[in-house]
């Protein structure tokens, strides 16, 4: 096991992608982004660039307000930058978010054949498109189920299967285990590993969880809040099947967990001089 | 590192595992619904009112035994009964509550396709709401009673006088109700919505207008109410031997005959028409509607 520390550079070239020989599935070319009625502040993100790679698994790591969920909304075409270029092409991008923000009033099975019917399949494949889907995130059966007779950890499920089904080849996910106890997202964990397997799907996984940042990506990217940049960068290079609880990743997240504390209390440094001034 | 390997070697180990896992936390964490069996159902949702029902009728003979009051201003029920299986016999019930609920379904229908369409325009345009929204909101407090003297003097006294009067009693609750199922959309779901590719018309069909339906449904519901009240005000003022018997106008003849057993029985019929078609059609759809978004529990209704 060994843990590399790529570069401690607050920006990253454009062409500066892992395994260079794979395309890029992503790629964030200096990008800057403001909310209107909020210049007063620093930027939510303040000149980033980011490639992620055909087939990658990314974790992007931060404290609140770092800015995580707006790239995530830019990349998925929800927001525009303020400036620099948003490019993906790997094509469309499936969104998760914390909640499961299925439909009630549609079935389990509903919500996912809403998902095919707005990306053009027809109607009589659609209901076995969904039971295969299902089948694919262990929840075979449950098409009919009404959402709110499922569990935490199912709704997540299904609205995995709702994102697979949109066919994209990105996948975004905003902390979507934040919100389940910690036996069923370790659950969960093993459940998107094996999809992401499966499928070779790109995935950027924000979370502010340290373990799960390592236990989950190839990559883990920190970044810093207000002015919302990137800080440092992991690559996780740990053998074999990796759990939370795992050596390795106790070790390299302890690691980065001292600068995720450094991060946060620059920030107390930083109000103190606004303060002072 | 090559992402291809990395991957084969994290997905052979954990496969087997993850199925057995969460099939048993499905089996664990499922919410259990238990729903009470029918005879104690009824005895829960049936039994109260005909309890009040019975009171009330027992406090009504309680008071003309008392004689408080002469028995023209308060005939005792049974007098009431009485009226009623005269009318009855005349065919004039039948015709009036046939006619009084043709009309207010005629209404109500004409009101909900205006007040939808009046609430979607609310809804989408920020100018209109600002312009009318108060006004519509205004209509509501306003007694649609107050319409008929100027219903009448535009239409005469006729069906289309009735029907305005109708329709400024329903079409205010109905666009409002549904402006305020639009305006309750959690965000969430429009983001979702043009995540999965629900843009414009997509947006509005498969995503607004289902997450609005219970603020819409609240609203019809309403809308019911008040298309009935207005109904009743009108007929009772719109005063016309072409109209035919209505309900309203069964109130006027008892008025005018002062025969309050007729009074009573007329009052009593239009709550019971009122009330059942409330307990028969919006009761159940509404109930039905937020069972399946688990927004209700199943047995305590």
């Amino acid at each position: 096991m060994t843990l590399a520390t790529v570069s401690e550079n607050q920006q990253w070239a454009v062409a500066d992608v892992p395994d260079s020989d794979v395309a890029p599935a992503i790629v964030l070319s200096r990008v800057t982004k403001r909310f209107r009625g909020d210049e007063a502040r620093p930027a939510v993100l303040q000149d980033v660039s980011l490639t992620v790679a055909e087939g990658e698994f990314v974790s992007l790591l931060g404290a609140s307000g770092c800015g995580k969920s707006t790239l995530l909304s830019l990349v998925a075409g929800l927001e525009k930058p303020t400036s620099g270029t948003v490019s993906t092409p790997g094509g469309r991008a499936a969104l998760m978010f914390q909640e499961p923000a299925l439909f009630p009033w549609l079935t389990a099975g509903q919500n996912i054949e809403l998902a095919l019917k707005l990306r053009g399949v027809a109607r009589k494949e659609r209901r076995g498109q969904a039971e295969h889907l299902l089948e694919r995130v262990h929840l075979a059966g449950q098409h009919g189920s009404r959402v709110h007779e499922l569990s935490g950890g199912m709704r997540q499920r299904v609205a995995l299967a709702r994102a697979l089904g949109q066919e994209a080849r990105i996948l975004l996910m905003d902390e979507p285990f934040a919100a389940l106890d910690a036996i069923t997202r370790d659950v969960l964990h093993d459940e998107l590993t094996r999809v992401w397997g499966e499928t070779g799907l790109s995935i950027v996984f924000v979370t502010h969880n340290v373990r799960e940042a390592v236990r989950l990506g190839q990559r883990v990217e920190l970044m810093s809040s207000r002015p919302g940049r990137f800080v440092r960068r992991w690559t996780v290079d740990i053998e074999g099947p990796r759990r939370i609880e795992s050596a390795g990743v106790a070790a390299l997240a302890s690691e980065i967990t001292d600068d995720l504390r450094r991060e946060i209390r620059r920030h107390a440094a930083g109000a103190d001089t606004e303060v002072a001034s | 590192m090559s992402i291809g390997t990395f991957r084969s070697a994290h997905s052979a180990v954990v496969d087997d595992d993850v199925a057995a896992l969460e099939a048993g936390l499905d089996a664990l964490d499922t919410p259990t619904r238990t729903t009470l069996p029918l005879l104690a159902r009824m005895r829960r949702s049936v039994l109260p009112p005909i309890v009040a029902v019975l009171f009330l009728l027992v406090v009504w003979i309680v008071l003309v035994a008392l004689h408080v009051k002469p028995t023209y201003v308060l005939p005792p029920p049974s007098d009431v009964w009485a009226t009623f299986l005269d009318y009855w016999q005349k065919g004039a019930v039948q015709e009036a509550v046939w006619n009084s609920l043709r009309r207010a379904f005629v209404g109500f229908s004409i009101s909900v396709v205006v007040g939808t369409a009046l609430g979607l325009l609310l809804a989408q345009s920020r100018f209109v709401r600002t312009a009318i929204g108060p006004l519509v909101s205004g209509l509501q407090s306003l007694p649609s009673v107050a319409w008929v003297p100027a219903a009448i003097i535009w239409f005469g006294l006729s069906d289309a006088a009735i029907y305005t009067v109708v329709l400024l009693g329903a079409v205010p609750s109905i666009a409002n109700g549904l402006l305020a199922g639009v305006q309750q959309v959690p965000p969430l779901y429009l983001r979702v919505g043009r995540v999965l590719g629900a843009r414009g018309w997509a947006s509005i069909r498969y995503v607004v207008l289902p997450a609005a339906m219970p603020g819409y449904l609240a609203g019809l519901r309403q809308g019911w109410a008040f298309a009935w009240r207005s109904l009743m005000a009108a007929e009772l003022i719109t005063f016309s031997p072409e109209l035919g018997t209505s309900l309203g106008q069964l109130l006027q003849i008892g008025r005018e005959l002062s025969d309050m057993t007729l009074v009573m029985a007329a009052i009593l019929m239009i709550l019971v028409v009122g009330v059942g078609i409330e307990l028969l059609v919006f009761a159940p759809v509404e109930r039905r509607m937020l069972r399946s978004r688990g927004l209700t529990t199943g047995s305590s209704t």
